[in-house]
């Protein structure tokens, strides 16, 4: 979503449209609907942080618009991934590896497994220049240095034959950073960057990410479960609760006040320097399993306000306010209660 | 990494010690040799003392051995019974095996893996489980049985290769018993590389690899092959040992005149000196392809640091 007009259809701004999205997985069990109709805009310089638990479909959207779905068992069934106004859903599969890693590329959550044990991280680095803009050997191994020296990485000169494991945690993601932007990406996807880094080293790598996007204006797309990150570097935040957005806002419109009970849930059970010495809340019950996602609102079994209406409709994403959604029957009086 | 080979190395003394003694034990000890070498006959008791005095065997199995091993590291190897020296058979056996082991090893590699490149990236379809039915087939089929088969039907039948290998053994008439002799590693080769793939093709560096936008091929061939291959390559290593020797069966079969068909024919006349004699250099193949691929380890997986 993007701050100014949301509202406009195909409105000029949008780098990344995911427009009504829906993603299956053939399991087993049947068929797991892990992504049902998620619509989000991206702008150029904009981050756009969304939220859920493990299981929300929040990884599995953002493999959907890199194209890197598990298929199969993994299958996009609907909606569309306008990218520069193209749907990139349609292109081919030679047109889309070259958008991938070189226009829109992605930060993978633990950097130890995500990086080739076995190839030294140049290697790694150079790999991209010379496989996107056919750079030959010697120069893209230099390119790999000025990449690892602009992340910040001491000695650069010497340490770019070194292997993954030779890393420490923050080194590793800062490398997954350098590739990540090797190629001048407008969009990044980021999928939990920091959730494997000590506390101290997760401020560091998420100040070079926000730095970095800043800087080179792209789009960052924030995938994480933990709400203290958010509320430094998005803009916008959407919510995701079981392969769905249950609501969008501006970050502060949503810290202050949340306009869907499960965001409130969420928030409640964080603690916070305000509100010291509260009993924290937990959501009471478990996400629905992606096989059997309940008919109606998919929350209203651990949903405080939940009435009839919940069980039987699937509340539409309801406008609540500038440049906000929520996708609950209840939204104003939600609003309402937590003032 | 100097030291660890060096360690290596000297580990091997021992090992070689142990392994040749009980060769030589074995055949020494436990057959009469020279009562072998007069066949149904019995010998002339005094032609038979100065046999044995000529070769060693009145002395105590001990000073025997030390007297053997004292001769192999000058570089000889006895004289089989024929009076040929055993380092002139060996000289015309070792050559022969070695082309046919490499034979067997490059299509080992070369089928072998990529079958099971195939087969791993197609896990429970089709052409997976054709290639994991047939690779138990071949499996399960012994080398005297496969050998005859496949020499009847290409040999003799269709005439495409060569029956029997001529005393020289070009590399042309190797191929088919090369094929025979690789063909039950062949298959655990596959087995190997398709489990190893299978279970590498979701890794997180893969999904790295393709979210960087490479090309299919270079995803496979460079991150995930590479990986991949490691037990593999353990497997291949060990086996070059045991195809060296393990060809008696396949060299009986097509009439090649190398390390297998010289051993068979020693134990077959209790020749004593060349059994051992082989058995030794084979003992020594074994021990330095083993610590071969304990390095390769190291270039394969740089995890791998030796201490």
């Amino acid at each position: 979503m993007t701050n100014d007009g949301r509202n406009g259809e195909g409105g000029g701004t949008a780098l990344l449209d995911v427009r009504d999205l829906k993603v299956e997985f053939r399991t087993r069990d049947g068929v797991a609907h892990a992504v049902n109709g998620v619509s989000y805009r991206v702008a150029p310089g904009e981050t756009l942080a969304v939220l859920g638990e493990s299981g929300s479909g929040k990884s599995v959207t953002a493999q959907a618009v890199m194209g890197i779905l598990d298929s199969p068992p993994g299958r996009v069934t609907g909606g569309q991934v306008l990218f520069h106004g193209r749907d990139l859903l349609t292109l081919r599969r030679e047109e889309r590896r070259r958008i991938r890693g070189a226009k829109m590329a992605m930060i993978f959550q633990d950097a130890l497994s995500a990086l080739n044990p076995v190839l030294s991280v140049g290697a790694q680095l150079a790999e991209m220049f010379k496989v996107h803009e056919g750079t030959s050997r010697k120069e893209a191994r230099g390119r790999a240095v000025e990449l690892m020296e602009r992340v910040g990485i001491p000695a650069a000169r010497q340490r770019v034959g070194d292997y993954p494991h030779q890393f420490s945690g923050g080194m590793r993601q800062r490398i997954m950073i350098a590739m990540a932007l090797a190629l001048g990406p407008d969009l990044i996807i980021a999928d939990e960057p920091t959730t494997a880094l000590d506390v101290t080293v997760q401020a560091q790598v998420m100040d070079l990410l926000a730095e970095l996007q800043r800087e080179l204006t792209m789009g960052l797309i924030l995938i994480t479960h933990d709400l203290g990150v958010v509320a430094d570097v998005a803009d916008t935040i959407a919510v995701m609760y079981a392969g769905r957005i249950v609501e969008t806002a501006p970050v502060h419109a949503l810290y202050r006040v949340p306009a869907h009970p499960y965001t409130r849930g969420l928030l409640e059970s964080i603690p916070r320097l305000d509100h010291k010495g509260r009993r924290l809340h937990a959501i009471k019950g478990l996400p629905p399993s992606l096989t059997a996602i309940p008919p109606g609102c998919p929350f209203h079994p651990r949903c405080p306000l939940a009435q009839d209406v919940c069980r039987t409709d699937p509340p539409p994403l309801y406008e609540a306010g500038p440049g906000r959604a929520s996708a609950c029957h209840f939204w104003k009086e939600t609003l309402d209660g937590a003032r | 990494m100097g030291r660890y080979v060096v360690r290596r190395l000297l580990q091997m003394i021992p090992v070689f010690i142990g392994s040749t003694f009980l060769i030589f034990f074995m055949v020494y000890a436990l057959g009469d040799p020279v009562a072998a070498m007069f066949g149904d006959r019995a010998p002339d008791p005094a032609t038979a003392a100065q046999i044995r005095r000529d070769l060693y065997l009145d002395q105590p199995l001990g000073k025997q051995y030390l007297h053997y091993m004292g001769q192999i590291f000058q570089g000889n190897f006895g004289t089989a019974f024929n009076g040929q020296s055993v380092t002139e058979l060996m000289a015309s056996a070792f050559p022969v095996t070695l082309r046919l082991t490499l034979i067997a090893i490059v299509l080992e590699m070369l089928v072998g893996i990529t079958l099971g490149v195939f087969s791993g990236l197609r896990r429970g379809r089709g052409i997976d489980t054709s290639v994991l039915l047939l690779s138990l087939v071949v499996v399960s089929v012994p080398t005297f049985v496969s050998g005859y088969l496949l020499q009847f039907v290409f040999g003799v039948r269709w005439a495409w290769a060569a029956p029997s290998v001529s005393p020289e053994a070009p590399l042309n008439e190797l191929l088919l018993p090369g094929l025979v002799l690789a063909l039950v590693s062949l298959a655990y080769v596959t087995r190997l590389t398709r489990t190893s793939i299978a279970e590498n093709v979701r890794a997180d560096y893969v999904r790295t690899a393709l979210a960087k936008g490479l090309p299919r091929h270079r995803v496979i061939t460079r991150h995930l092959l590479r990986n991949s291959l490691i037990p593999v390559v353990t497997f291949i290593g060990t086996d070059i040992g045991a195809l060296m020797g393990g060809a008696i069966v396949t060299e009986r079969i097509f009439n090649i005149h190398g390390v297998g068909f010289q051993l068979y024919q020693g134990i077959l006349r209790q020749n004593s000196p060349t059994v051992v004699g082989f058995v030794t250099i084979l003992v020594l193949v074994f021990l330095l392809a083993n610590l071969l691929v304990d390095l390769l380890y190291a270039v394969l997986d740089p995890r791998i640091r030796y201490a």
